[in-house]
């Protein structure tokens, strides 16, 4: 059921999130730049030391104009590691990686700078926390620290849930992603309702009234008795909810 | 500033009332100026229970309405010169309480009493949250029986979100409260073990009272059991409660457990 790996070393893969600035240049791209450049002047390492992405959703250039537009932006320093809103056709070797499913943030405020200063590196770093921090997108995993009671219920479409403790008989937990529960589920929990199939169910101990992955359900009669009362962990195989007991 | 406790449960019948007079007059007994309030307007009974029903001449709603002042309802028990009830009006509809009201009434007799004890009715209702609304502590009582427990588990989500305490952002001190607890039916597997109650419901006991017909005998006669007969074990079980609710750490006995003395269970609390 599990497959070990035998090599401690393991290279480790994680996700994470950053924020990233987002330029979106108009036409034509003469005048965008000029007045990047104004922007620049007035904040001098504005975008040093920052992940930027590039957005031309509905920007109407090839693929060389394009190229063009990034060995412009490197000249100013502007390094950009990904583009959003292009066509597969505009981009090649050389160029930055498409990105996709960014979801909006505040807009950053670009600080008029006081005095002229030589020292590019801590200009750029003083605009930097402040702004950034207040842009930061909500967080996407919930954790809950006490036991869900019968009639409450948790809805987190953003994201994964995690309950320390049970979710009672009459409790029900909903989460856009996948839902821990280190204790007994009595309840109901539904994962992926906002139609993620990759989602899983885990709990500690299965007496679930009913479980749901991406809207396709299962009660507890349907399950195996083997599984009621283990610690199980539930997932998606196409149209049907899969079960196996984890340790 | 005197402590309130709400004796709560969700379920009808479970023995709210009965803990509710029994408490009252143990705590009583242990010196302190003890107040039983009855919420449950429309089927009072806690005047019953203590004995008290042909003294009731105003009650907590004549109170709210300000056709009483609050030392003409309260009724000094025959008993014990430091315990009082509040009785709840049999004819008037439970619409009459306020919360406006009953923030006055409990914020008054927190001044004057050690112990403010608040027999709430049965269900999630207005009556119900009402009564909990004002509670430092609570107590939970539950039979040991499946849809019991259910509706303990879902008076505590109440309790966690619909008192003062839980909107100041507060914890509320939950205590469950065992009663009926039959040892023969417990032995045969046709009740809930203890064990399976405190782990659903994952809050600590402060008691277990057993199934006892002296509790019937304490209620015809009028009085609470904790006075009606010191020494049975109902009784001595309610006693030891209002001793934890005290904030002593007493281990707890499981009624008619065959290990007897050795199957005192100690520390039994649940997360
Ligand atoms: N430990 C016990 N042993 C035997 N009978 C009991 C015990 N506790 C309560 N009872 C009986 O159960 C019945 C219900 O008790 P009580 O009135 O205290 O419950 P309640 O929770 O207040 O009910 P309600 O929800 O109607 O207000 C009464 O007849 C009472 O005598
Ligand atoms: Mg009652």
């Amino acid at each position: 059921m599990t497959k070990v790996l035998t090599d401690a070393r393991s290279i480790r893969i994680k996700g994470r999130s950053f924020l990233a600035l987002v330029l979106s240049p108009d036409l034509p791209l003469d005048d965008w730049l000029v007045r990047l450049d104004d922007l620049a002047s007035r904040s001098a390492g504005f975008f040093l030391d920052r992940p930027v992405v590039l957005d031309v959703t509905g920007l109407v250039i090839d693929k060389i104009q394009l190229k063009d537009l990034f060995e412009q932006l490197a000249e100013r320093n502007v390094r950009i590691m990904g583009i959003e809103g292009a066509r597969p056709s505009m981009l090649g070797p050389g160029m930055p990686p498409a990105m996709k499913g960014g979801k909006p943030a505040a807009d950053v405020e670009v600080k008029q700078r006081e005095a002229v200063s030589e020292d590019a590196e801590t200009e750029s770093e003083a605009p930097a926390p402040a702004d950034l921090q207040q842009g930061r997108p909500a967080a996407q995993s919930l954790v809950i620290n006490e036991p869900v009671r019968s009639g409450q219920s948790i809805i987190f479409p953003e994201g994964d849930v995690t309950i320390v403790g049970s979710v009672a008989s009459g409790a029900e937990v909903i989460a856009g992603g996948s839902i821990h529960v280190y204790g007994a589920l009595r309840g109901r929990a539904m994962a992926g309702s906002i139609g993620n199939s990759a989602s899983r169910i885990f709990c500690r101990k299965l007496e679930a009234e009913l479980v749901a992955i991406d809207g396709i359900y299962k009660m507890i009669e349907d399950m195996s008795p083997a599984l009621v009362g283990q610690p199980v962990q539930l997932w998606l195989d196409g149209d049907s909810i899969m079960a196996s007991t984890i340790i | 500033m005197g402590k309130v406790i709400v004796v709560t449960s969700g379920k009808g019948g479970v023995g709210k009332t009965t803990s509710t007079a029994a408490l009252g007059a143990a705590l009583a007994q242990n010196g302190e100026r003890v107040v039983v309030v009855d919420f449950d307007v429309g089927l009072r009974n806690l005047d019953l229970v203590m004995g008290a029903e042909r003294r009731v001449v105003y009650d907590l709603v004549n109170v709210i309405q300000g056709e009483a002042k609050l030392t003409q309802a309260l009724i000094r028990d025959k008993r014990l010169e430091n315990l009082f009830l509040l009785p709840a009006s049999q004819t008037r509809d439970k619409d009459n309480l306020t919360t406006e009201g009953v923030d006055r009434v409990i914020t008054e007799l927190k001044r004057v009493f050690d112990w403010v004890i608040c027999d709430s009715p049965a269900g999630i209702e207005r009556g119900a949250t009402l009564a909990m609304r004002h509670a430092d502590m609570a107590v939970v009582v539950t039979n040991p029986e499946v849809s019991s427990v259910r509706d303990s588990d879902r008076i505590i989500g109440l309790l966690d979100s619909k008192t003062l305490k839980a909107e100041r952002g507060e914890r509320m001190e939950k205590h469950l409260m065992l009663t009926r607890y039959d040892s023969v039916r417990a032995e045969r597997g046709d009740m809930l073990k203890v064990d399976d109650v405190l782990e659903i419901l994952s809050i600590p006991l402060v008691g277990i009272i057993p199934e006892s017909s002296d509790v019937l005998r304490a209620s015809n006669m009028g009085a609470p059991v904790t006075l009606a007969d010191a020494r049975c074990a109902p009784a001595m079980a309610y006693f030891e409660a209002a001793r934890r609710l005290r904030g002593e750490q007493l281990p707890i006995t499981i009624p008619g457990d065959k290990r007897g003395i050795f199957g005192k269970i100690f520390g039994r609390k649940a997360a």
